[in-house]
């Protein structure tokens, strides 16, 4: 094949099966929820509920797709598709396995975190053409916070980068040969994984949508297929910090017996399953405590991860 | 932190737990005898219709769901000439249960009862009228009551002594 078409096939594959993974994924979120909370889930359509997603995909494409008269137009219209382009553009630097990647981007880790910011803006394009207070409100949130959680989320990962001596993902998961950054960079993780909640509002940190509070917070004016593109931007969302999670410190493909390919989706799979764990277990905070927490515990942390990190390994050098 | 993890953890333990989910039309769930569903008119045991069509089920009903008319047969027995419960008003309290002197209007544990039309919710005598006794076996009104009744004089139900004749008192 010529490299045009391996490019092509590579990326339709990969628009696929990001579209039917993260729609399966409402399903596995569901029935997993349900199974920490000692209930079934939706298991009546298809064998274990499994039709469960399409059978929603179709009843949203049935919805009335109304655009509120006193929103933005453009602004509204556009505002679910910048999400979804967003964490799809990252996923085109994911390194899956030894050349199943669209791009062998030099800077991919740089290019994942400006793509994940670009995801903020979704969101608060959203909320503020919604023209309506409790969107806005989420809207301001959802800036609030990824601008306070991008921070260190870019920090905690220069320790990684640090060791590993590239931004290159692929070159990041070569350095691991020899040992996974989970062990060396704990607190990165650590670090990297709660500002991951935040960056894709997941509970914990779902305060932009807070819908005790904020009725659906920046998606409130939106139905049919736009409400559709939240959604299913938020799992590519979770889908695309498992992955990361993985590459940078967990070994990505990296891994005895089976295929690359295969470690690399059951690695990511754990994580997904974390992200669906936490959901079940803990209670959203007060956003002046979201914030505090994020500037006063976070950032010093991975600040010190940073220099300690720094300082071993010029120590180791010299 | 320490208990945030903490959570997290006994969160996961719960997927080792029992399920707590009954699953319904294919699992039968337990409904306790009291239980307040569809309403039936019982029957004497000896087969004849246990309502004397009183009306107190009609007036204790909070939504007036119950309508009946009282006839008489030729032994002056009374018995309703319809009666109809409108069982898309009915909140199954179980008020009519209650007042019901001869515990002929009943309350049964069924309650899967819907349908796709809502005349069809209107219960008529016949699809009340069940063919026995229903939760009090023994229990015969006309049996007990003072009425003299086809069968049955003065002072021969239960527990009654033959009337006492007033003129013996006399001198
Ligand atoms: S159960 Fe209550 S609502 Fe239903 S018929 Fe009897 S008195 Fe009326
Ligand atoms: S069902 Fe009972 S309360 Fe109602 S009319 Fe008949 S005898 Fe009276």
């Amino acid at each position: 094949m010529s490299p045009t078409a391996v490019y092509l096939v590579t990326i339709f594959g990969l628009l696929i099966a990001v579209f039917t993974l993260s729609a399966g994924l409402i399903w596995y979120e569901r029935r997993l929820l349900a199974l920490f909370q000692d209930r079934y889930g939706p298991n009546r359509v298809g064998p274990f509920g499994l039709l469960q997603s399409v059978a929603d995909i179709v009843k949203i494409f049935f919805k009335e797709d109304w655009v509120p008269p006193f929103a933005d137009k453009p602004v509204f219209v556009i505002a679910p598709a910048v999400i979804i382009v967003a964490t799809l553009m990252s996923f085109g630097v994911v390194a899956f396995a030894p050349g199943v990647m669209v791009s062998d981007l030099n800077v991919g880790l740089l290019f994942f975190l400006a793509m994940s910011s670009m995801g903020a803006y979704g969101v608060a394009l959203a909320g503020w053409s919604s023209n309506n207070k409790y969107s806005l409100l989420g809207g301001l949130r959802a800036a609030a916070q990824v601008i306070s959680y991008e921070v260190f989320m870019g920090l905690s990962l220069m320790g990684v980068v640090m060791m590993a001596g590239s931004f290159n993902l692929v070159r990041i998961v070569q350095a691991q040969e020899r040992m996974w950054f989970f062990l060396p960079q704990l607190v990165g993780m650590a670090v990297f994984m709660v500002a991951g909640f935040a960056e894709t509002f997941r509970i914990p940190f779902d305060l932009p949508e807070a819908e005790n509070e904020l009725v659906a917070g920046f998606h409130t004016e939106y139905s049919g297929m736009k409400f559709a593109f939240f959604f299913l931007g938020e799992y590519i969302g979770i889908s695309l910090v498992s992955a990361m999670l993985v590459i940078l410190f967990f070994g990505g493909w990296l891994g005895p017996v089976l295929p690359p390919l295969a470690w690399f989706f059951i690695k990511t799979f754990i994580f997904i399953s974390f992200f669906i764990l936490v959901r079940g277990s803990l209670p959203r905070p007060r956003f002046d405590q979201l914030m505090a927490y994020g500037w006063k515990v976070m950032l010093p942390l991975s600040l010190a991860n940073l220099v300690v990190t720094a300082g071993i390994l010029l120590w180791r050098r010299s | 932190m320490i208990s945030i993890l903490r959570s997290i953890w006994l969160v996961f333990l719960h997927a080792l737990h029992r399920r707590v989910t009954v699953q319904y039309p294919e699992q039968a769930i337990r409904r306790p005898p009291r239980f307040r569903g569809r309403i039936i008119l019982s029957r004497d045991p000896d087969g004849g219709e246990r309502c004397v069509a009183c009306y107190l089920c009609a007036a204790a009903c909070p939504v007036d769901c119950i309508a009946l008319q009282a006839a008489q047969d030729e032994h002056g027995r009374r018995y309703p000439a319809f009666f109809r419960i409108n069982f898309s008003r009915c909140i199954f309290c179980g008020f009519c249960e209650d007042a019901c002197p001869t515990y002929a209007i009943q309350l049964t544990p069924d309650f899967e009862m819907s349908e796709a039309r809502r005349q069809e919710m209107v219960y008529e005598k016949e699809d009340l009228t069940i063919s026995g006794p229903g939760k009090y076996p023994g229990y015969n009104f006309y049996r007990v009551a003072g009425l003299a009744i086809a069968g049955k004089g003065k002072g021969q139900a239960e527990n009654e002594q033959p009337p006492s004749d007033p003129k013996t008192l006399l001198p």
